[in-house]
């Protein structure tokens, strides 16, 4: 049994082990649970961009056929606002504006989508019908439904904690050595832009159930969730007071987050709560129409930066002034995404000595935004990368020499940039190099030359970007305002016969951590994947974790799982010694054996495994018995995945449709475990850049409606808008986690954007254009052409 | 969506009569119209009446120079009905484009005929072929049928219950989709037939389906992709969006058309 | 309450229904068949497609009611009574075609309905266009791409699964 086929472990594209389930309708997602006795819930939510709730009249809805309850924000009042997980503070020193984000709403709504009461009926067309007779007496508020709006002098207030509808004004760096390079600078390029607002849109739209036990007073809470341990604190500590014994929170099969699906959010709470007071498990489930409106959006920032070369093309200095929409309320994690996410991200992979950034974040009457994919770092990127395009331009040097010519170089690692963080490895050369011969980007006039042989223009974008990932550590997060730890743990059972039951504080939700951790266990202790078994998402089986996002899970959680490895081993060298009667500092361990040095003598897993459950001859004065250990997993820095991504389009000037042509990533993700999945997740990150560079934007008219509310008017990118995206990996291994990794989840959408409007700009060339927003979509690029040809 | 009764008559007879008789019943057959809507609690129904259990409405038959289309006839069918493919293969590579294999596999032409929705595609073609509706009480120019944005001459409980369409010399349709919803943002049908050189346009008019009158006299005159090109549409009747503006649609049934007569041939 | 009678996978069964029940309801919650989604509200997605009498269909937009007598099939009947996968099953999981798996039971009835109206095999091109009713948010549609591709061969037997594994 302990006799391991290589072609399982780090480095093999094994097939998933999740798959099967997936593939055959077995998947297990929360809208799939449902608990005997169950009530369904319906959210009613405001049609307010901003109002006043003057009464709320539901005897109506009370009668109607299968109501249970109706709460309201008045039934909620003792409980806790929705808590923010960072505290940034102001340039000044002061925190920043931190106002209440109540479950339900208490006297106002301040977005359209707002949950204002809540329904529990048999069943959930019931719950709607009634919903419907539940009369809300509002008066409408002006709405800022903009930053502009909301900054300027006499705008409609939000909050009364947040004067001016400002939450905090922050920065970054030093501003007087930053005048000094620009006043020695050859030139100073100014660029602006907006990052577009996104709405994630995993394809499952969040769900949850409630389930209360009146006879032990122990709450469950099923929920889509990307880190179900999270929940049960921010849940339980602030909201509902409810200790963490006494609550368990599930998070299954979970069908894609991005970041939406780390929140803790005001539904997961209603469903919690109301179970305890109606006595029932009680199931609340979006439809799509409510994702958008209540899922936390992604980007959305108003950008200026300006950047000071020398003569020779070399970066003098940045300086970056920002506007981040938060939203009606802060998300759970909104404000750190474009500070310390973002402003630390404005290096990239350059040399730059000096860099300024300051950061206004505004409320807004709009949906909250947080982290979606990449989270601010792709805004960082894609401000970066742009200008680096426009720069190059302005100065007259070739785009691809400037970036080189500008490149943090290869022995410079440990490289301490001017925003705070320490690279620890990369080779952007490398990374680029690559990249430029896998898109031929030597043979690309030919085929530009060739498109308009047919009629079309031909563009090809690059960027060279990083990005930091696997967040940490809490010391200095904590500094910085986290109001949580960032660490990861990881157990490892061997069991009696030797099959291994993972737990682990992350959380899989298509990222395929079923397969790739037990290909960790695999080639560490040798044992077939198909005997191991990782378990996620389930506070009552995991100690404890903070789940997955921002690409920690291998960096972060495959590091305490290896470090919980590292116990199994050493234990295991202490029970071998005795079996051998050998001394411990001669056992060695390789996948799966021990074996005392220089000798044939040897005792697999299993047979220690098994003395250890087993322990008649077994050193009982010295070790305990059994084989478990768990390891709590704190990284020292930050991971620093980057690469190099090239976009070719092609636009057919009649209609303005941009058509994706080819797209290149080679990426430095560190050490790969499983090439398959990495390809994988690279393709998805950048067809959700690509999304966000040509079809996507979240639009709100100057009322505060959501006019892309549905899919209808809301981009997805379908298969013809995407063509094939070959994937590379050059790999620099991570120097301070034991397993080398960096991390892959986000490449793709960072990278890819500034590399496919780069790509359209060079299109247009010919017209004059200088720069275009995303997205790129037909109409804009069909007025782009039309107003050059008008001016020609 | 809101409950209602269900009905399936299984004669065009006791169908027009409940629908007559309810002002509050909705037809449905393929419902990939209507059902969106009612999920969507847009539409408050009384009754929803099953077409798809009345036999008389199905089938597509070629009669002399008349392409005789059954309003049950779902789109995946008009794509591959041989005698559509040789008569007006332009109308079944047009069915072929309508919303995605699920809508085609569901959808029928008569529910989209008798919708008008802006921007369904069949209205345009209708309009161009110069066709025919017959409905459950009399038959119905398409000039006559099509009466702007989801307006049709249908009365109550009057049904569609098929499409009569003249075989054309030439036909050809090109469009373009909205990029996120997938329908026609603005699409051209052209066709040289019986009735002349017409022009139908889905998606982009402000009123919805209409001709493009100055868009026939050009094609008459020269039947090129060239003579649509040059043919500037009104932006002031055009409907703007998120999505494209009016000037842009205006822009693009222009180069729709040009590509319709393209593959028109 | 209305009364359908429908067969499921090869499983007749009658069951009382309200008219505004959608098929895809009566699968989900009244048959426990959950391997059909739900993934948005007008019917853009197809996390909820199913074959009915062959055809892929969306089952959020159609009644029960409609489906009297009809004959459909989940991708819980996909697979051989001995656990065997259809080819377009053991293709998205060779292919690496799925992440967070939610699209993924849409996507592959999608799939076998575009080989089966494509007997003589697809281009990319046709591929890619014939997903247009079904979105993936995980995957980029790169390796779906790929798998149907190779699953086109295999249902159409211009390549063996044996040739396939043995790549």
């Amino acid at each position: 049994m302990n006799v391991v086929a290589p072609f399982e472990g780090i480095g093999a594209s094994v097939r998933r082990k999740e798959d099967l389930r997936f593939l055959s309708g077995r998947g297990h997602y929360t809208d799939d649970i449902n608990r005997p006795g169950q009530a369904h819930a319906y959210i009613l939510r405001s049609p307010h961009a901003h109002a006043a709730i003057n009464a709320i009249e539901t005897a109506a809805a009370q009668a109607m056929p299968g109501v249970v309850a109706i709460f309201t924000g008045a039934d909620l009042a003792a409980i806790g606002g929705l808590p923010c997980g960072w505290q940034i503070h102001n340039k000044d020193g002061s925190p920043m504006a931190e106002p209440k984000h109540p479950v339900l709403a208490e006297g106002k709504v301040r977005h359209v989508g707002d949950p204002v009461a809540v329904v529990i009926a048999e069943t959930r067309q019931q719950a709607r019908d009634a919903a419907e007779a539940i009369a809300v007496d509002y008066t409408p508020l002006p709405a800022v439904a903009t930053m502009q709006a909301a900054l300027a002098p006499g705008a409609a207030q939000m909050h009364e904690a947040a004067p001016g509808n400002l939450c905090y004004d922050w920065h970054i760096g030093d501003k007087a050595v930053l005048d000094a390079a620009f006043a020695k600078a050859h030139k100073v390029v100014t660029f602006e832009t907006t990052n577009n607002r996104l709405v994630p849109n995993a394809m499952e739209p969040r769900a949850a159930v409630g389930d209360f036990d009146p006879q032990s007073g122990d709450y469950t809470l099923y929920t889509t969730s990307q880190n179900p341990h999270v929940i049960r604190l921010l849940m339980g500590a602030f909201v509902l007071n409810i200790p963490e014994s006494k609550l368990r929170v599930v998070a299954p099969d979970v069908g894609g987050g991005f970041g939406s699906k780390i929140y803790h959010y005001a539904e997961e709470a209603i469903v919690t709560w109301a179970a305890g007071r109606v006595k029932r498990p009680v199931k609340w489930t979006a439809d799509r129409t409510e994702s958008f409106m209540s899922d936390a959006h992604g980007r959305d920032h108003v950008s200026k930066a300006e950047l000071a070369v020398d003569k020779d093309g070399k970066i003098l200095g940045l300086k970056v002034h920002t506007y981040a929409n938060m939203g009606a309320y802060l998300s759970t994690f909104a404000p750190c995404v474009p500070t310390y996410l973002y402003a630390t991200l404005l290096a990239g992979v350059y040399t730059t000595p000096v860099i300024y950034a300051e950061v206004k974040a505004v409320f807004t009457n709009t949906v909250p935004v947080d982290a979606y994919r990449g989270a601010g770092r792709p805004e960082a990127t894609y401000l970066l990368e742009r200008l680096m395009d426009v720069a190059a331009a302005e100065i007259g040097m070739d785009r691809v020499e400037f970036r080189r010519k500008n490149f943090i170089p290869v022995d410079a690692f440990p490289y301490q940039t001017p925003v705070a963080l320490q690279y620890d490895s990369g080779n952007y050369f490398a990374t680029l190099d690559a990249a430029l011969e896998a898109a031929d980007w030597k043979g690309f006039e030919a085929r530009r030359a060739a498109a308009k042989a047919k009629g079309k223009l031909r563009g090809i974008g690059i960027s060279t970007y990083l990005e930091a990932c696997g967040i940490a550590p809490s010391a200095v997060v904590g500094s910085l305002g986290a109001r949580a730890g960032l660490y990861e743990v990881g157990t490892i059972r061997v069991h009696p016969t030797g099959s291994v039951t993972v737990l682990t504080g992350t959380h899989s939700h298509g990222q395929g951590h079923e397969t790739t951790l037990a290909q960790l266990v695999a080639d560490r202790l040798g044992v077939p994947i198909a005997n191991v078994d990782i378990v996620h998402g389930d506070t009552a089986k995991v100690p404890f974790g903070m789940g997955t996002y921002g690409s920690r899970s291998l960096a972060v959680g495959g590091s305490a799982m290896f470090k919980a490895m590292d116990k199994i081993i050493a234990k295991g060298k202490r029970i071998a010694a005795h079996l051998m009667e050998a001394s411990v500092e001669d056992v060695e361990f390789d996948r799966g054996t021990f074996r005392v040095a220089g000798t044939d003598k040897t005792k697999t897993l299993t047979d220690i495994s098994l003395a250890a459950y087993v322990p008649h001859n077994y050193p009982i004065e010295e070790i305990e018995p059994g084989l478990e250990e768990t390891a709590f997993y704190d990284p020292k820095n930050f991971t620093y995945p980057g690469g190099c991504h090239i976009a070719e389009v092609e636009i057919d000037t009649e209609t303005g449709k941009v058509s994706m042509v080819n797209f290149t990533a080679v990426d430095d993700v560190g050490r790969v475990i499983n090439p398959m999945i990495v390809e994988g997740q690279v393709q998805g990150g950048v067809a959700q850049g690509i999304g966000q560079a040509l079809l996507e934007s979240a639009v709100y008219d100057a009322d505060g409606q959501l006019i892309s509310g549905s899919m209808m008017d809301y981009t997805m990118p379908r298969a013809d808008d995407l063509a094939p995206v070959s994937v590379a990996t050059h790999t620099t291994l991570c120097t301070h986690n034991p397993l080398g990794v960096k991390g892959c989840g986000e490449v793709g959408a960072i990278g890819s954007p500034p590399a496919v409007i780069n790509a359209v700009v060079d299109a247009l060339k010919e017209y004059g254009v200088k720069h275009i927003e995303m997205p790129a979509t037909p109409a804009k690029i069909w007025n782009i052409i039309n107003g050059g040809r008008k001016a020609a | 969506m809101y409950d209602f009764a269900y009905h399936k008559p299984s004669s065009l007879a006791d169908a027009a009569k409940i629908l007559a008789a309810d002002p509050d019943a909705r037809a449905i057959s393929g419902g990939m119209t209507l059902l969106p809507a009612l999920k969507l609690r847009l539409n408050k129904p009384t009754a929803v009446v099953d077409l798809s259990g009345i036999s008389e409405l199905r089938g597509v038959k070629r009669d002399g120079n008349t392409i005789v289309i059954g309003a049950l006839t779902k789109h995946y069918e008009v794509a591959t009905s041989a005698d559509i493919k040789a008569a007006i293969p332009a109308l079944a590579w047009m069915a072929s484009t309508i919303g995605d294999t699920q809508v085609r596999n569901r959808g029928t032409m008569g529910g989209s005929v008798a919708n008008n929705d802006p921007s369904a595609d069949y209205p345009a073609a209708l309009l161009a072929l110069g066709a025919t509706i017959q409905t459950s009480k009399r038959k119905i120019s398409a000039d006559d049928f099509f009466q702007g944005m989801f307006a049709t001459a249908l009365e109550a409980g009057e049904i569609v219950t098929a499409i009569h369409i003249p075989v054309p010399e030439k036909a050809g349709y090109a469009k373009m989709k909205n990029p996120a919803s997938r329908y026609s943002m603005a699409g051209v049908f052209v066709a040289k037939g019986p009735a002349g050189v017409r022009v139908g346009v889905n998606g982009a008019g402000a009123n919805g389906a209409f001709r493009a009158s100055e868009m026939e006299k050009a094609l008459g005159a020269n039947w090129s992709p060239d003579a649509v090109a040059g043919v500037k549409m009104d932006a002031g009747m055009m409907n703007g969006d998120i999505h494209g503006s009016a000037e842009y649609r205006a822009h693009l049934v222009s180069v729709m058309a040009k590509r319709a007569v393209a593959n028109a041939g | 309450m209305p009364q359908v009678t429908l067969t499921v996978n090869g499983t007749k069964h009658t069951v009382e229904v309200e008219a505004r029940t959608l098929l895809v309801e009566l699968l989900r919650e009244q048959l426990r068949l959950t391997g059909t989604h739900v993934g948005c509200d007008t019917s853009q997605c197809g996390a909820c497609v199913v074959h009915m009498g062959g055809d892929s269909i969306k089952a959020c937009t159609i009644l029960a009611v409609q489906c009297e007598g009809a004959d459909v099939t989940t991708i819980e009947g996909l697979a051989k009574a001995d656990g065997t996968l259809h080819p377009m099953q053991e293709a998205f999981r060779e292919y690496h075609a799925l992440q967070c798996g939610f699209c993924t039971p849409g996507m592959v009835m999608s799939a076998i309905d575009l080989v089966n109206k494509h007997p003589n095999g697809l281009t990319e091109q046709e591929i890619r266009e014939g997903l247009e009713g079904n979105i993936c948010r995980c995957t980029g549609y790169h390796n779906i791409v790929k798998a149907i591709a190779a699953a086109a061969d295999v249902m159409q037997g211009r390549r063996s699964e044996l040739a396939r594994a043995a790549e």
